[in-house]
């Protein structure tokens, strides 16, 4: 007989409260919508006051759900799971999407674009984010992705038309157009991948699929050939999200094109939410997808490919880049190689749970910088979005010293040097290359490494040590984009000085 | 012995961020007079609190002394759990090297006093600033015990000093600079992986045991196993064998160390970004450079290659001895041929920086304790050369020999006064360049590892360094003057110029004088490292 649960059955049984989170994100960005809709023209400055209370709700919900007591909880029957790696990369997304609104709210009234909407979408997108770190289920991947993405791509076109209707230098329409595009056209391998592995294993659960996974390589049915398949289209799909080589193609465009506050916040978000899915399919899905008895997982070869062709283009193709969007764009693209490094590294046995910690430090030092540094690129821009070229900071010490002093931050953490969070991620990763013995993976990281030194560095050049031949920019910041800096700034000296408090944040995450 | 309590070590390490902080809230434009003294008198305590230290010293044991040992982070990967601790403490080599530290920044910044770059500049709170940072990371290099520690302090002097040649530096300066940064951090990185697979092998970073806790040096020394401890994966043989050099770990590991450090020593052919970074530097960045950071290279040679990896060394000991012999004679015979006062003085240390190199691959106690002295006679005998050249400067905005004659005839105090530190420099027997060189090709001489040719043609360079010397003192000082200077003041040494002489010239004296005060202080250290490699 079926009976209908009571209301405090179906929370007990579904767990809801551990996804409290981003549910409770989720519920106040609805609530906005409705509020900013009615609340009129004279009140459109409370919807970025509200969106940031929101974001702290959750900040606080998180703390209380993720305490290190409560260890590991699975909630909505196995789709949703609430561990100690969601609750660290749910953080990193909230930061992220709060030094993004800070940057936002300068850049819309800068831009003259009073739309509530924008905050709304970045929520929703954030969200999507939260709920893709949480991912238990290859369909839940999907969903969350999308939600994810779907604002993205329309926050990237947000500056499509300028007001008075005349062409604006920004390529902001043909950035949202190409990533919807190439975004839509992932999303199938996606799909495609999760079928594939469904159909060899006759799961969309994560842990379901492990625990099938070695009964189909012991076996030699076509199962094995499909698992493979579909292991790669998802590889695809979520290497897509997270811009590793050769899935890169979209990237420099759609992140020159966007207004720079939404491609400070898709360059962290959608890269934290790929490749937590990336880390949770690979790693706790198919970590027995091993071809020989006791050797490293299949996928090790393809990912330590893909880790050096990212490191090498990235890195390269950054030198030459006069657009300081444009460059740091290439240099996401190098820093996801990074995070790729480990993701390779996850694939030997001894030392998978070293990989996951360092992939988490190192988007988390990744955030604060590349915010940070997307945060000075703003304030130095023009209020048409120009102004974003190379030559532009010269003299920056001269003019806004503690702006050009931040910014030296961020790049010598991009770089990697020590005393800055960007070390302390490059150290871990580094050391779980070797603890997974890929020593050639290690050195090609540490040698592209110096080649980021040559344009991270020739920005400082650029600030400290030339003096001025074009007109400076009259200083268009406002106290948001500063707190924004700010923020990144701290973050990225505390971590990197205090490192104790990065690695035993991650200490107890395990996803094996 | 308490190792966990605040030692002297830590508090003479961190005086420098005391006056960094100081000087950070201080306004650069009304207390602009006032800047320079905060810089001097924290160097100056800095000194104080060095001496304080090597009156505490104990030359009879090679312990480190004034030791401090916290736990910084456990950092578990995976199965492993790494220990990665705050520690410091000196021996015998270390104190020396803190020593001359010390000893050289108040210099330095006593030189900086009078100088026109920051009429061109400005940004004087900036400079001393990056002074002080340099100096904290310099004394960071040197008392630190656990490889990630010590990785940070030595990538962090990169930073000022890349600012200091980068905003100070001569009309190339910009190329300089970041030559400087690219080239060395190229070398360090590959540390960086050799000191994670060291960490994680030995399961701590630390390299001397403390406080219940093996440090790696102690497990390496005891390793009772089959070859050596860094194979680990068996018996693999000896080191006598072919295919050690190029097929064990650890001799990849130690190369892994020796090009961070040959970069900075710099070993030859390791030394192009040298001559640039010398003459494009403001003078306190080049003395501070020659006189220190190119010491940080052959100290972690010394601390950390032939401590760690004995085999390894005892492998490769005759060719990096060779490139030293190389270096010896290459930096010589290209200083000769300079008509750049200051690039002239550069590849001298190329040359004397050889002696050094040859002095440790010795692999015996005089060759260390050579190479250990000889490093602080060429920073305080090559520093007061780059003060000269600096304060030459000042005066006539040239660097060219042609330029320059006579000079001595206007100024006589300052003529004899550089007569006597480039005689220092050349290794004339009662100053101290003599007693480094001399113990080094006495060690060289007696090694077990390195033949009669090594000393034989290292010795060619102390000839050949007089050759370049007195081709740079004959044209610059003596003969007519050729330039006269629009006035007589000019020609009148500051106070603070004077004053940056006094210490060279003392420590010039009695190292040549009365060198076994500073034999002693090595004596026992350097025995501790020698005993690895008696045959």
């Amino acid at each position: 007989m079926f009976e209908s649960p009571t209301i405090a059955e179906f929370l007990a049984d579904s767990n809801l409260a551990s996804t409290l989170p981003g549910a409770l994100l989720l519920t106040w960005t609805l609530i906005l919508v409705l509020v900013d809709l009615f609340a009129g023209e004279d009140r459109a400055h409370w919807t970025p006051v509200a969106a940031c209370i929101g974001l702290g709700i959750s900040f606080l919900s998180n703390l209380f759900v993720y305490s290190p007591a409560e260890g590991e909880q699975i909630a909505l029957y196995g789709m949703f799971i609430a561990d100690a790696f969601t609750g660290f990369l749910n953080m990193v997304i909230l930061v992220a999407t709060l030094i993004a609104i800070l940057m936002s709210w300068d850049y819309l009234n800068r831009a003259d674009i009073h739309r509530g909407e924008y905050y709304i979408l970045a929520l929703i997108s954030s969200a999507g984010a939260m709920f893709m770190v949480a991912a238990n289920d290859l369909i839940v991947i999907f969903v969350a992705l999308e939600l994810l993405s779907i604002p993205l791509y329309i926050l990237a076109a947000f500056r499509s038309i300028k007001n008075d209707g005349s062409e604006l230098s920004l390529k902001s329409e043909e950035s949202g157009m190409k990533y919807f595009i190439l975004g839509a056209f992932s999303s199938a391998f996606l799909v495609f991948g999760a079928a594939l592995v469904y159909g060899a294993t006759g799961a969309t659960n994560i842990p379901q699929i492990f625990s099938v996974v070695g009964a189909i390589i012991g076996g030699t049915s076509a199962a094995t050939f499909y698992l493979l398949i579909g292991a790669a289209l998802l590889v695809v799909g979520l290497g897509f999200k997270v811009a590793v080589v050769p899935f890169h193609m979209w990237t420099p465009d759609v992140y020159e094109g966007a207004p720079t506050p939404v491609t400070a916040l898709m360059s962290v978000t959608a890269k934290v939410g790929g490749f937590a899915a990336l880390l949770r399919v690979l790693v706790t899905g198919l970590s027995a997808l091993a071809l020989a008895e006791g050797g490293a997982a299949a996928w090790q070869t393809t990912a330590t490919i893909i880790a050096i062709l990212t490191l090498v283009l990235g890195n390269f193709v950054a030198i030459s880049q006069r657009n300081l969007k444009r460059m740091l764009a290439y240099s996401s693209i190098a820093h996801a190689g990074y995070i790729m490094v480990a993701v390779a590294a996850a694939g030997t046995a001894t030392a998978i749970d070293a990989a996951t910690q360092s992939a988490l430090v190192y988007m988390m030092a990744y955030m604060f910088t590349n915010l940070g540094a997307f945060a000075v690129v703003m304030a130095i821009e023009r209020e048409d979005g120009s102004g974003g070229n190379i030559e532009d900071i010269t003299g920056l010490a001269k003019t806004r010293p503690l702006m050009a002093m931040a910014m030296t931050v961020f790049m010598l953490s991009l770089t990697g040097i020590p005393l800055t969070a960007g070390f302390v991620g490059k150290f871990m990763v580094f050391a779980s290359a070797l603890q997974a013995g890929l020593f050639g993976l290690a050195i090609i990281g540490v040698l592209t490494s110096v080649v980021s030194a040559f344009y991270y560095v020739r920005v400082v050049v650029n600030m400290y040590l030339r003096d001025s031949s074009v007109d400076l920019q009259p200083a268009l910041e406002t106290p948001y984009v500063r707190w924004a800096i700010n923020i990144a700034l701290a973050g990225t000296m505390i971590f990197g000085i205090f490192y104790p408090l990065a690695t035993n944040l991650v200490g107890m995450v395990s996803i094996a | 012995m308490d190792v966990t309590g605040l030692s002297l070590t830590t508090i003479t390490l961190f005086l420098p961020m005391v006056g960094l902080a100081i000087l950070l809230f201080m306004n650069g434009e009304t207390q602009k007079a006032n800047l320079k003294w905060v810089a001097f008198a924290t160097s100056v305590v800095t000194f104080v609190a060095s001496v304080l230290m090597w009156i505490n010293f104990d030359p009879s044991t090679s312990e480190l002394q004034m030791a401090q040992r916290n736990t910084w982070a456990e950092i578990s990967l995976g199965d492993s759990v790494i220990n990665v601790s705050y520690f410091v403490g000196v021996d015998g080599i270390s104190m020396l090297l803190v020593l001359l530290t010390t000893f050289i920044m108040p210099i330095a910044i006593l030189g900086s006093f009078g100088s026109h770059i920051f009429e061109e500049r400005g940004r004087e709170k900036l400079y001393y600033i990056f002074l002080m940072l340099l100096e904290w990371s310099m004394l960071g290099v040197f008392v630190v015990h656990d490889l990630i520690i010590f990785y940070v302090f030595w990538e962090v002097t990169l930073v000022p000093m890349y600012f200091l040649i980068g905003i100070w530096g001569s009309e190339e300066r910009i190329y300089a600079a970041v030559k400087f940064f690219l080239y060395t951090m190229a070398g360090s990185i590959l540390m960086l992986i050799a000191i994670l697979y060291v960490g994680n092998r030995a399961g701590t970073f630390s390299t001397y045991s403390a406080g219940g806790d093996i440090g790696v040096i102690e497990r390496v020394h005891n390793w009772e196993g089959e070859g050596t401890y860094w194979d680990g994966v068996g018996p693999e043989g000896e080191s006598e064998e072919a295919g050690f050099l190029f097929n064990s770990v650890e001799s990849w590991l130690f190369l892994g160390f020796l090009v961070a450090f040959a970069i900075k020593v710099p070993i030859f052919p390791f030394h192009s970004w040298l001559p640039d970074a010398h003459v494009q530097a403001p003078t306190a960045g080049s003395v501070i450079l020659a006189g220190v950071l190119l010491k940080m290279g052959t100290y972690g040679i010394v601390r950390f290659n032939l401590n760690l990896f004995p085999e390894a060394t005892v492998a490769w000991a005759p060719t990096i001895a060779f490139l030293g012999v190389v270096g010896i004679i290459y930096g010589a015979w290209v200083s000769y041929a300079q008509d750049n006062v200051k690039k002239l003085v550069a590849y001298s240390s190329v040359s004397h920086l050889g002696f050094v190199v040859v002095g440790i691959f010795a692999l015996n106690a005089q060759g260390l304790q050579g190479a250990t002295l000889q490093m602080v006679n060429h920073g305080i005998s090559t520093g007061g050369l780059f003060l000269i050249v600096g304060m030459l400067y000042e005066r006539w905005h040239t660097k060219e020999m042609a330029d320059y004659g006579g000079v001595w005839k206007m100024m006589p105090l300052f003529g004899g006064i550089s007569l006597v530190i480039s005689l220092s420099s050349m290794g004339l027997p009662g100053l101290n360049g003599f007693i480094g060189e001399f113990t080094i090709l006495l060690g060289s001489l007696g090694s077990d590892y390195l033949g009669f040719a090594f000393t034989l043609f290292a010795t060619l360079g102390v000839i050949m360094a007089a050759v370049y010397l007195l081709k740079m003192f004959q044209h610059v000082f003596m003969g007519e003057l050729k330039k006269p200077l629009s006035s007589e003041a000019g020609y009148k040494l500051s106070w603070s110029e004077k004053a940056a002489f006094i210490p060279i010239l003392i420590m010039i004296f009695w190292m040549g004088i009365q060198p076994i005060v500073f034999f002693n202080m090595l004596d026992v250290s350097v025995d501790s490292i020698v005993a690895l490699f008696v045959r």
